[in-house]
Parts: C-alpha cells; structure tokens; sequence
C-alpha cells in the first residue's frame, strides 16, 4: 500500500490564571515555592473539607467556550470523577463530565492546503492534581508528594479527530494558545506544565477516509512542546504505517514522548482503562447560565489576535509585520500607545520592530509585559522626531539603550547625551565640500551617472557629522554642490 | 442479585480495599442479599422522572470571589502524616509521575 | 432540688448569670457526673476535662464582662465525626487514630464563639455507619436506660451522655436517622434539621447529599436553642442555605390549635414493637386534646426508601471515603509495592461495615450498573420527595414513630445488615426528601426503655418542629428530666 491519510485529535490542558484555587481560596501562584506550602485544608483533602467554586474559573471556562464558537450550556454541574492516586488528595477529581461548559466549538486555521476548521468537542473546567517527585537515594525508591499544585483550576479543551497532519496539529495549538493568552486566561507557558498537550492519532486509507472509517488510534501524553508534538505525531504516523504494512495490528494505547531518544514509549493499553465512576458532586449545587449571564461575559471578551494582526493589515503593515507586533497583547498594546503619539505607522512599527526589539533581546526582556521597555508615549515621540528630521538614524540608536536604563523623556536623554542635529547650510556646507574634496574618485563616479555612490558619499558626510547631521538637509546640500560644480 | 467472589474481588481492587479470603467469600454472600432487597426498586417506572441529586438547593449560582487567602503553615500541613521529607509527604515509589 | 448536671440550660444559664454556680462548678458537676457514669456507658471515645475547666474558666470571665451568649458556660460534647483543632477526632475509626485536626469544624466555632465547655469526644458507629454504635473500633456504648441494649446510632455516644447526665447538649450528625433513632432510643430530644441548614464543613463526611448535623438535649427549648446557634449560611458550605435563622426557642409555647398533623399509614408496619406503636397512637390523641387536628395521609414510596438510601448513600460514601489512603493523614500500613500498601491501609484502617458500605457502592457506580442503580435510585428519591411535597399540602407536620423498636440488645442485629439498616426504616424517607425532623419522648416500654416521637416537617419549618414538641413535652411527663429515675446508670439510678 502507498498512501495513508492521518487522522489526529488533541487535548489540551491549561492552568488558568486565576488568584485563587479552584475549590479553594489558597493562592494559586505557586510557581518555585517551597512544596507544601500553598495548602490549606480543604486541597489537602482533609477529612470533613468542601469544595467551593471560584467564581473567575468559571468565567475564564465561558470565556474559553465563546472565543472557540463553543455553546454555553444553561445547566452544568461538577462531577467525581473516581481513581485512587497519591496525587489526588481526595480520590476523586472534581471535572465536568456530562456538562461541560463549552461544547461543539470551531477553530479555522489558514494552511498551505487552504483553510481548515478543527472541531471543538468540548471545554470544561477541572481541578489540577498535587506533584509527584520520584526520588532514588542510595538504590532507595519512592516519591515525594506536594500539593501546591493540588486543587489549581485546569481546563480540558478537547478537538474533534478534525486534523489532518502534524502541522495542523500544531497550528490549531498554536492559535488556541493566542486565544487562552489573549483572553488573559492562561500563561500559555509549556515549559512550566502551565499548559500540556496530548495527541490521539490513527492512520487509515483513502478508500477507509471516504467511507469515515477509522482505525485504532493511540494517544501521546504528555508532550511539553510545539515540536514535541510534531515529532511525536510524525514518529507514530511512521510507526503505525509501518506495522500495517508488516502485517500487523495496532492496539489502541496511552503512549509516552521519550523525546530524548526521539520515540513513543508504551504506558497502558484500553484494557487497562479507568472505570471512573463519574457522579455529580452532592457538595456543590448545580450551575445555571442564562442568556443573559452568556452575553454578560460575551461583553467582557477582548479582542483577539485574528482581529488585532486584521486591524494592523488595515492600517497598511504586512502580515509578517502585524504578527510580530501582536505577537503578545502586551506588546500590541503598546504599539498602538506608541502609535496614538502621532508617529507614522511605518515608522513606529518599523522603530519598535527594529531598534527596540534589538534593545529587547539583548536585554532578554520577557514581552508578556512592558514594563520594562521604555514609556510607550516616548516610543511615540522618538518615532514622531524621527520623521522630522529632529533625531538621525545614528541618534535613535544611541538614544534607546538610555532610553531602557533612566526611563527619561526622549528630551531630557537628547540633553543628557547632547544629542542635536546639524542641519543648516552654514554648518553642513563646510564639511561637505571637505568630504567631496577628499572623495574625488567617487565624486567622478557621480558626476559619471553612478548614482549608487552617492550613498557612500551621503554616508561619509554623516560620519563627518558624528551622526548628527539631517539626512533630508545632507542629501539636499550634496546634490546641490555636486550639480553645481 | 447474586455478586460472585470474582466480581467483589474486582469492586475490594477498584475500591483499594485489601481483602481476606475470608471477607471477599462473607461479602459476596451479604452484599449479594442487600441488592436481592435493593432489587425491588425495578418494579417502579421512573421512564419520565427527572433524577435528584440534591434535595434542597440553595437557589442560584452558589461561587466564590477569586480572592486567595492564607494557606495553612507548612508543618501544620504535615501534621498528621505518618512519613515526610524536605517538606513533602513521602510514599512507596510511583512509577509513573504526574505530568 | 436537682442537682446541677441535672438542670436545663435555660435554669444553668440564669444561676450562671445571677452568680449563684460558676461554669468552673457547673462543669466540675458534670464532670464528677461523667466519672460516675462513664464505666457504664462509655459514651466518650475521649472525655477533655481539662480543655472543659479551662473552658469553663474563660466562660465564666465572659459571664462576668456581661453580654454573653446563651450557651456561654455550659457543658456540651461533640460526635467524634466533627472535627476540633488540636483534640483527636476519630470518626470511630481505627483509620484516625491520632488525627489531630488542624482546623475546627464550623458548627465547633460557632459552640467556640458562644462560650460552650467541651467534655468531651463522643463515640459513634465507624464513619457514622451504623444504626447501634457497635461499629465503632474503640467501645461499646450502653443506652443508660437499659445497659444490656445498645444507645442506637450512628450517634450513639451523643445520644446517651446526654441522657446519663454527662453533657448538657451535644451534637450528632444524621444522615438517614442518626440523631432521630438513637435520640428515640436514649429518651433525649434530638433534631435532624433541613438540609442546608447547619454548615457541614468539618464534619467528616458519610454522604454528602443527606448528611446533617444537629443537637441533641434533654428538653425542647434546650435543643432548640443549640440549633439557634448553629444554624446558618457557611460561606464554605456551597449547600448552606443564606436564609435567615429564626428564634426556635419563641416557637416553644406557641399553641398548636388548628395546626394539621399527617399520621402515615406507611409508618405502622408489621414487626413495630406493639409499645412503640400504642405510644405514638397516644401520642397522637394528646396533640389533638391539645387543639390539633389529625389526619391519616399516605406517603406511597416509603417502602422504596430503605433500598433507595442503600444505593445514594453508599455511592456517595465510596467516593468520601477514598481520601483515606495514609498518606496526608490517617495510619498506614506498609507493603511491597505503593498499591499494596494503600490497599492494605484501607483494608486494616476500615471495620466490616465500612468497607461492606465503600464495596456496595463502588459497585453501584460501576460500568453496567450505575444507570441501573445510581440513576434510577435519584429517580425514585423524586417519587419520596414528591410523597411528601403533596402530604404537606395537606398538613403542617408529619406524626409518626422514629424507630419501629426500643433499644435492642447488644449482638442482635451485627451478623443482619439488612436487619440493622431496617431500624432506620421511619427516618430514611425524610432524610431522602432533605426535610427537618424531630424526636421527642413519648413514653416507655415495659422494660423502662424510652420511646420517642418523630415528627416531620416541611423544609425550613423547623420552627413548627418545635412548637409542636414542645407543646407535647409540656403537657405530658415523658421526657428526660421527669424520667431520671428510670437510669441505671449512675449514682442516682438502680445500677
């Protein structure tokens, strides 16, 4: 057999950024703390404890659900979902099973093969789980647990089997990952298991493809990266097309990423599944959205990163542009500050994607916020004297890193450094007929009709100027002396 | 309703309750005469009965504000276990970790 | 003239204030009382005297500075199922030996906040699972009025150092009649308010969606003011209802003429101990010489009460129950591998009854079997939801027995579960439906031991609860206090 079409589904789990513990009011930023130390009662699991839900959890959920086209459904309720586990405090994990809060949601993604929609199944809220730590001392084995992450809200978005191929798989998470950080609700952060991603994949036949069928598919969990995922989708797409074409079956089976050694590796089969047990949570009354409820978050959504990269294409950047200027909302954000001083698109843009970001990644300045860039007014102003000829090339880059480190006015900076600008014929004339007199090679070149010259020459009377001249008055004054000699 | 020692050693596994011979044989015949009795709950028709989980309910959405508050001190949190370490609980090796 | 464990709170709360006994003497008496009694009917998992002196101690400063709440200073006990910071809180269980909570329970603050004295931890059936308190891993309780018989339960040890005299007040919990049953049994007044109405963080849970904590005492007023200070919205119970709290005790000595009283058919059934059914008949006739009316009703679904609660209950309890792994709490025990160990903890940790209870619905809840059981039992806890919700349309308060017998002798139903969960059999229904019922004595059998009244209301009528009680409790001689003779337990009664 030659061709074989890949079937994929993804589920995503997200911690969410609220303050507080899912069930709980312990803090939820728990991140490098000493372990059990963000526990209170009620996560540890302790005897006697109720869950209570946190009122923000539960609208991230419904904010997740409406920028994914999910419906909100007018009744939900927690429910137990049952396994024994150390790292599940009370036995049960509290889910939405039969309820989600978000169901039968789209994504569309733009691909080389032309648009695709991904199928949203379902979105719903949970309870993150404590930390196992597997410790060997002296040929000694056991694990340590800790809870501080015991009880954090998670969310499940689950897609249908909708993708394709590995780069579906990853643009659909790459653009799922824009909405949960542009909605605010997620950090979006792999690396720190912030967000975690698994993917279910199976291989089948044209001819099986035509008649929707499909064959047993096998789930990758715990896969910390884009590229994992990649690797992962496009190893076990090898490896279960290999096995048919051996003759083989594959078994349907939870699998794991080794990424070091570049493979999946066998967890546990179908056989071996959970019986879970779910039952609504008798601790925690039903929930109940009316339309009104729906709309009222509805009215709260941001604006996300289709419609943000959209309204910069509209005001006349490219799309490669655009989708670096949005790359986080911060920085939008701080863009369009920037841009409400009165500089011109293009140079804005072009000044904070050149100049600035340079400063940025020297500096290795995280962009989930701006703080620590220079005041987006002054971006503005430098942008603004930029184009009026009131500071040089030479001079914005001079001007930035002080611009970083005082956080001074472009004016006061200008000051500080004695930054001005040469531009009157009195001054600039001298040393133009100076650098054209020790430039005669390439002033015959000019006057030859090699105009590409003039550049260096522009060039070296900028040098003579230490940078300071106007660049509009040089290029003027130097065509002017050279058509008059 | 008959529960064979199969089945109850099945349910005292999903449940992690270590059993004797001697409870998994008593608890097949005793749980086997509760749901002989439970059973009688088919002769009624529920077909159009909406299920209750809560009988009484408070009326609303009952939440929380997203305010966090103090967690427990560290050692208080360990209080009452029986095997901790650098500020953990410690139990026998799990194989697989958490994600 | 009584002695003072033998007064009622209101009479302790006035010699208190005018300074005629201080809580250290008041508590000091029942503590003395306690000592007498305790060989005999071991109602205390774990007495604290010295947290009640030092309790009594800082009470009577409150009493001095003016302006103290009612149960400031008087001596009340704690099923050991409710937590306490810092006291061990053992659920009756082998599983908690030890446990020393770091967190009081919110109906143990709010008892903090009015000044009560705690005495004392008392014993309950494992986890509250039980109907004789004989599940309990540590003891055997006696009912006081009959040492050869058990106190009933699950609140067995709350029911009976109330009636022995070694506590004012205490609390159980109820969760298909573990207050009303033993309450019946021990001849105290004992409540099982509305769900929703007492917060139930703290208290180690059996099952959620029924579990209920409440008072017991000696009188009706005396309960009814341990419920005034218990009752209310917990901001950490999402099922505690913000509804405002009456005065339960203005509702004692309101008169019950032209209220209507249901008298269920259902509820007088074979193998009711005649006593028990000619003292309710009784009962009955005395509340109409009082001015109220008595119909017969029907409550078509009381049969299927007994195996509905036996699939919600223990679903609900294998899943509270599946935190005890050993691990954050509770005693481990060791094994090869981390699943043995777990398995093995649970299996030593947890007594028959409590594992029979995990078992049943860790199978209810199963693959096949939870639409079968689980769903279908919701169903039909509509049908008894509904039985009641077109009695009360009729009437203002359901009569009927607590219990279909008196206490019964130690042994006689452990080796029969199906006979021990048939002793609940009057007080499931209610607890299904979330309704408030009350027990109050209504008379004695041949042998001395007491038979109580359980009368049931609509949700949130607790106060009619009480009015009615009361009424009956004036105008009769069947409670406690006038049947201190009857003990034999104690200095005062025939041991």
């Amino acid at each position: 057999m030659s061709e074989w079409l890949t079937v994929i589904g993804i589920e995503v789990h997200t911690q969410l950024l609220t303050r507080s513990k899912m069930f709980c009011s312990c803090d939820n930023n728990y991140a490098g703390d000493e372990p059990n130390t963000h526990v209170c009662p009620v996560c540890l699991g302790a005897p006697g404890m109720l869950p209570t839900v946190n009122a923000q959890a539960l609208e991230y959920g419904i904010m997740a659900a409406l920028a994914l086209d999910c419906s909100v459904p007018e009744f939900s309720w927690f429910e137990r979902k049952n396994y024994p586990y150390p790292d599940l405090v009370k036995g049960f994990q509290l889910t939405q099973y039969a309820y989600p809060i978000g169901a039968h949601g789209k994504v569309d993604l733009e691909t080389d093969h032309g648009p695709r929609r991904i199928g949203v199944r379902r979105v719903h809220l949970e309870e993150d789980t404590a930390k196992n730590t597997h410790v060997t001392v002296a040929g000694e084995s056991y694990s340590l647990v800790d809870c501080n992450r015991a009880g954090v809200p998670l969310m499940e978005i689950v897609t249908e089997p909708d993708a394709r191929s590995s780069e579906e798989a990853v643009a659909y998470l790459k653009k799922l990952r824009d909405v949960l950080v542009f909605l605010g609700i997620a950090s979006g952060k792999m690396e720190e298991g912030a967000m975690r991603l698994e993917a279910n994949i199976s291989v089948r036949t044209p001819a099986e493809a035509a008649a929707g069928v499909l064959r047993k598919r096998c789930e990758v969990k715990n896969l910390n990266s884009f590229e994992n995922v990649r690797a992962a989708l496009e190893y076990e797409r090898e490896r279960q097309i290999a096995a048919y074409e051996a003759g083989e079956e594959i078994q349907q089976a939870t699998l794991g990423w080794d990424s070091a050694a570049g493979r999946t590796v066998y967890q546990r089969s179908k056989e071996e599944a959970q019986d879970y047990r779910y039952f609504p949570e008798p601790d925690l009354p039903p929930l109940r959205f009316t339309a009104a409820d729906v709309d009222a978050v509805r009215a709260k959504l941001p604006e996300l990163r289709p419609a943000i990269i959209a309204r910069y294409e509209a005001l006349g950047l490219d799309r490669y542009r655009a989708e670096l200027l949005s790359q986080t909302r911060a920085l939008a954000t701080y863009f369009e500050t920037a841009l409400a001083g009165g500089g011109k698109v293009e140079r804005v843009a072009n000044l904070l994607l050149g100049d600035l970001l340079a400063q940025v990644n020297e500096r290795q300045i995280n962009l989930e916020e701006t703080t620590a860039l220079p005041a987006a007014g002054e971006l503005g102003r430098l942008a603004q004297q930029w184009e009026a000829g009131e500071v040089t090339g030479p001079q914005v880059k001079q001007l930035l890193p002080r611009l970083f480190e005082t956080g001074e006015t472009v004016d006061a900076a200008k000051a500080a450094l004695g930054i001005r600008v040469v531009g009157g014929a009195d001054e600039l004339l001298p040393i133009i007929e100076a650098v054209l007199a020790a430039n005669a090679a390439a002033v015959a070149k000019v006057k030859a009709g090699e105009q590409k010259v003039m550049g260096f020459l522009v060039g070296q009377v900028m040098k003579a100027t230490k940078g300071q001249g106007a660049p509009g008055e040089v290029n003027r004054l130097l065509a002017e002396v050279l058509a008059r000699d | 309703m008959q529960m064979s020692r199969e089945e109850v050693a099945h349910v005292a596994w999903l449940a992690r309750l270590a059993l004797s011979e001697a409870e998994l044989e008593r608890y097949a015949g005793q749980l086997s005469g509760i749901l002989s009795h439970i059973v009688q709950l088919q002769e009624l028709d529920v077909t159009d009965i909406a299920p209750t989980a809560m009988a009484v309910e408070a009326g609303g959405n009952v939440v929380r504000a997203d305010v966090p508050t103090a967690s427990a001190p560290q050692d208080e949190v360990l209080a009452n276990a029986a095997d901790i370490e650098d500020g953990s609980f410690r139990v026998r090796a799990i194989l697989e970790e958490s994600a | 003239m009584s002695e003072m464990y033998e007064l009622t709170i209101e009479q302790a709360a006035i010699a208190l204030r005018v300074g005629a006994i201080s809580s250290v003497e008041l508590t000091q008496a029942v503590l003395d009382r306690l000592a007498a009694t305790e060989p005999a009917v071991a109602a205390f998992i774990e007495p604290t005297p010295e947290v009640a002196l030092a309790g009594a101690a800082a009470a009577d400063a409150r009493l001095r500075a003016g302006d103290a709440p009612l149960l400031c200073g008087i001596p009340g006990a704690l099923k050991d199922l409710i937590a306490t910071r810092g006291i061990q809180t053992t659920a009756g269980s082998q599983m908690l030996k030890g446990y020393r909570p770091i967190y009081d329970a919110h109906v143990t603050q709010r008892l903090i906040d009015a000044g009560y004295v705690l005495v004392g931890k008392t014993n309950l059936d494992e986890f509250a699972m039980g109907s004789s308190t004989e599940t309990s891993s540590y003891q055997t309780t006696r009912n006081p009025f009959c040492p050869d018989c058990v106190p009933g339960g699950s609140s067995g040890g709350s029911a009976a150092c109330v009636a022995a005299g070694s506590a004012f007040f205490s609390l159980g919990t109820d969760t298909g009649g573990s207050i009303r049953q033993p309450a019946s049994l021990c001849g105290v007044v004992g409540m099982k308010p509305t769900y929703g109405r007492v917060s139930r963080w703290g208290v180690i849970a059996m099952a959620s969606s029924l579990d209920q904590v409440g008072p017991f005492a000696r009188t009706v007023k005396d309960c009814a003011a341990v419920l005034e200070c218990l009752a209310g919205r917990d901001e950490r119970d999402a099922t505690s209802s913000s509804r405002a709290v009456p005065s339960y005790r203005e509702a004692c000595g309101r008169d019950i003429a032209g209220l209507k009283l249901g008298v269920p058919r259902e509820y007088f059934i074979d193998g009711m101990e005649p006593a028990v059914e000619q003292s309710i008949r009784a009962a009955v006739a005395q509340l109409e010489g009082l001015g109220a009316t008595a119909v017969e009703i029907s409550l078509p679904h009381t049969s299927y009460a007994l195996p509905t609660y036996y699939i919600i209950m223990p679903c609900e309890v294998s899943a509270n129950l599946a935190r005890f792994d050993g691990i954050r709490y509770g005693v481990p025990q060791p094994g090869e591998t981390m699943w043995e160990a777990y398995a093995k903890t649970r299996g030593a940790g947890f007594g028959a009854e409590v594992k029979r209870r995990i078992m049943l619905g860790t199978y209810a809840l199963s693959a096949g079997y939870h639409d079968a059981y689980y769903v279908r039992a919701q169903k039909v806890r509509t049908l008894i939801k509904q039985d009641f919700d077109q009695a009360f349309e009729q009437v203002d308060a359901i009569v009927c027995p607590a219990s279909p017998t008196t206490a019964f002798p130690f042994g006689a139903k452990m080796d029969d579960p199906i006979q021990m969960y048939l002793s609940d059999v009057f007080t499931l229904a209610a607890s299904l439906a979330g309704l408030p019922g009350l027990v109050v004595p209504c008379g004695f059998d041949a042998a001395s031991k007491p038979i109580g009244l359980q009368l049931i209301a609509p949700h949130w009528r607790e106060e009619t609860l009480f009015q009615v009680a009361h009424a009956f409790e004036q105008s009769t001689s069947w409670s406690q206090p006038q049947n201190r003779h009857r003990l034999r337990v104690g200095q005062g009664g025939a041991q």
